[in-house]
């Protein structure tokens, strides 16, 4: 029988889980994005390598750290890693494990609400009709919470709520709820996902319009495909590769920890982790470069999509591309890109419930049901604001430090945690312990060398990101003694709003620099409130870790 | 499509979608381990229980 009362069903069950905590909107917007942008088919390679000198080694990492902190009881990343290394600080590195996926849950959800209410709208019939710029201001007008699309009041507010009562509804039944949901989400999105892909496969030309005479999808995967190979010797193709690999893979979160806790220690990882990690390599690589960049430039032309690739085309561009397709075949595709989008979206954020619950379970013998609700509650005080406040930027501020800093300071220091506190030897034997592959034993070498020094890099690379994000010109000025200019996107000049700041300085207009400076306002807001998560979290472990000493269970 | 584009399209997805496929087929044919092990549906079953 299964170890523990909280268990999963079956193997292909928690491979599916855990692509499915993987698979997120990214695979399908973020990464055609960032292929386009950084040379095309040559951005594959500097992928793959990335892959597997980094992807593949933390997928182990977290595996290996959570089945081996499952043995002692432990469930959630600041016990997993104080069962692994001795030390009365260390524990609090594994407070990223749960602050991460409460911030992130957070906003998160709101997004996934946003793909709620579009499959309804598309099943309405809400576009139908509207123009390009009818279907960006309809976006614009939905996250705007005083507007209302459907009559209903705060519209935004009421999906936002239902989406998290669903969440929390799913997490409140357990590991099985979650398994059910991914056995159910993988396979359609998978399936919606291959639909649109031989879509975007066989528009050809046919989606040319006399507004667009010259819009062909083969030119969108000419561009994403055709390798432009100066760009591998291009150090932002790396650091965007390595960024990108990072964040599909959803590391450096604390859910991987948690859903491996849950398994046997003479149980398989190492099959296990490469099954889920490819899995979501498949849908990201194969599904995700077929569908958004194809069809855009099928309608609108490879220059609109040069000039307009993002993360909105998703909401504000897609709809109005469905309708070219007449009104029935608009509605099946709303249905199944959104739907898509909901099963990506929902099996992440019910991954980013499990380490609060595991944690609260191990730690003050919190039930299910109370953990689950506790954490929709706490996904609400933390969101609502993300909600309210998303024109001021309050949803972008989490994005920033709790969906990007935090996940790659954790990454890093777990990493050097495992491979250096707890050591290679105990790690490399976790790692293979009831494999039922071989695992290359270069791994060893990477994950205790390359691994860590790849995530320095990354890390120092996003504090003291370069002017215009220009590796080479910058670090060949730093050679040649000329400095190494910060750009406003680095970590040390977010912190002082320098951005904002210039923004400020240059403008005249009185009401513009009321505006910003109440930007500046709302994003302090934003920082406080994550500031305080992070303290509270941390609070919780202290009180956890004197429960422990009191019931003689502390390790130190 | 461009020859090129085709060629490295066809190349890479060919690699990721022969790993995904291997692996996961590795998944469903590999033996299970004897019972207690990490999964509960399959603890009913005969021949996997732990010999005495």
């Amino acid at each position: 029988m299964a170890a523990s009362s909280q268990a999963w069903g079956s193997r292909v069950g928690l491979i599916l889980a855990m692509a499915g905590n993987a698979v997120g909107l990214g695979n399908f917007l973020r990464f055609p994005v960032q292929a386009v942008q950084n040379g095309g088919g040559a951005f594959i390679i500097p992928y793959l390598i990335c892959f597997l000198l980094m992807g593949i080694p933390l997928l182990y990492i977290e595996w290996s750290s959570g089945r081996f902190g499952g043995k002692f009881g432990n469930h959630s990343t600041p016990y997993i890693l104080d069962s692994m290394v001795k030390g009365r600080i260390l524990k609090y590195i594994g407070v990223f494990g749960i602050f991460t996926n409460v911030a992130v849950a957070a906003y998160y959800c709101y997004i996934e609400s946003w793909t709620m209410s579009y499959v309804y709208h598309s099943l309405r019939g809400t576009f139908n009709g509207m123009s390009q710029h009818g279907v960006a201001d309809f976006f614009n007008n939905y996250v705007d919470i005083s507007k209302s699309s459907t009559g209903i009041p705060y519209e935004a507010v009421v999906f936002y709520i239902l989406c998290l009562l669903l969440n929390t509804f799913i997490l409140s039944k357990g590991l099985k709820g979650i398994e059910k949901v991914a056995k159910i989400g993988m396979p359609l999105l998978i399936l919606f996902g291959a639909i649109l892909a031989i879509r975007g496969l066989t528009l050809g030309t046919s989606g040319a319009s006399e507004l667009f005479p010259n819009a062909n999808a083969w030119d969108g995967l000419n561009f994403l495909w055709t390798p432009q190979y100066d760009s591998i010797l291009d150090l932002k193709v790396w650091m965007a590769a390595a960024g990108q690999i990072f964040f599909t893979l959803s590391v450096g979160m604390g859910t991987i920890h948690c859903y491996a806790a849950y398994m046997n220690s003479k149980d398989d990882i190492a099959l296990n982790a490469v099954s889920a990690g490819f899995m979501n390599e498949f849908v990201e690589v194969v599904l995700g470069s077929l569908i958004v960049i194809p069809i855009a430039a099928g309608y609108l032309g490879l220059d609109w999509v040069l000039e307009n690739a993002g993360f909105g085309m998703a909401f504000q561009t897609m709809p109005y591309l469905f309708q070219q397709w007449g009104p029935m075949l608009a509605a099946i595709a709303g249905l199944l890109w959104f739907g898509l989008l909901f099963f990506a979206g929902i099996t992440s954020s019910l991954a980013m419930g499990t380490p609060w619950i595991g944690f609260m379970r191990d730690e003050f013998n919190w039930g299910q049901n109370k953990g689950a609700w506790s954490f929709g509650l706490l996904i609400l005080i933390m969101g609502l604001p993300t909600v309210i406040f998303f024109q001021e930027g309050v949803f972008d501020e989490y994005d920033y430090w709790a969906g990007t800093v935090s996940l790659v300071v954790f990454a890093m220091l777990e990493t050097i945690l495992f491979s250096w506190i707890f050591g290679m030897k105990k790690g490399w034997a976790e790692i293979t312990s009831g494999a039922d592959i071989q695992v290359p034993l270069i791994y060893k070498f990477i994950i205790k060398f390359v691994t860590p020094v790849m995530l320095i890099i990354i890390f120092l690379g996003s504090l003291f990101k370069p002017l215009n994000n220009d590796w080479s010109g910058n670090v060949s000025s730093l050679l040649s003694g000329n400095g190494w200019s910060l750009d406003n996107g680095s970590i040390i000049k977010t912190i002082t709003h320098a951005g904002i700041k210039e923004k400020i300085m240059a403008a005249t207009d009185p009401a513009i620099i009321g505006q910003l400076e109440s930007q500046i306002l709302y994003l302090n807001f934003a920082r406080i409130l994550l500031l305080g998560l992070f303290v509270f979290i941390s609070a919780l472990v202290y009180v956890a870790f004197l429960k422990r000493r009191r019931e003689g269970r502390a390790t130190l | 499509m461009n020859t090129e584009a085709l060629i490295t399209m066809i190349t890479t997805q060919g690699i990721v979608i022969g790993f995904t496929g291997y692996f996961f087929y590795r998944v469903l044919t590999t033996k299970p381990k004897p019972e207690p092990d990490s999964y509960t549906e399959n603890d009913d079953v005969v021949e996997r229980q732990p010999e005495n």
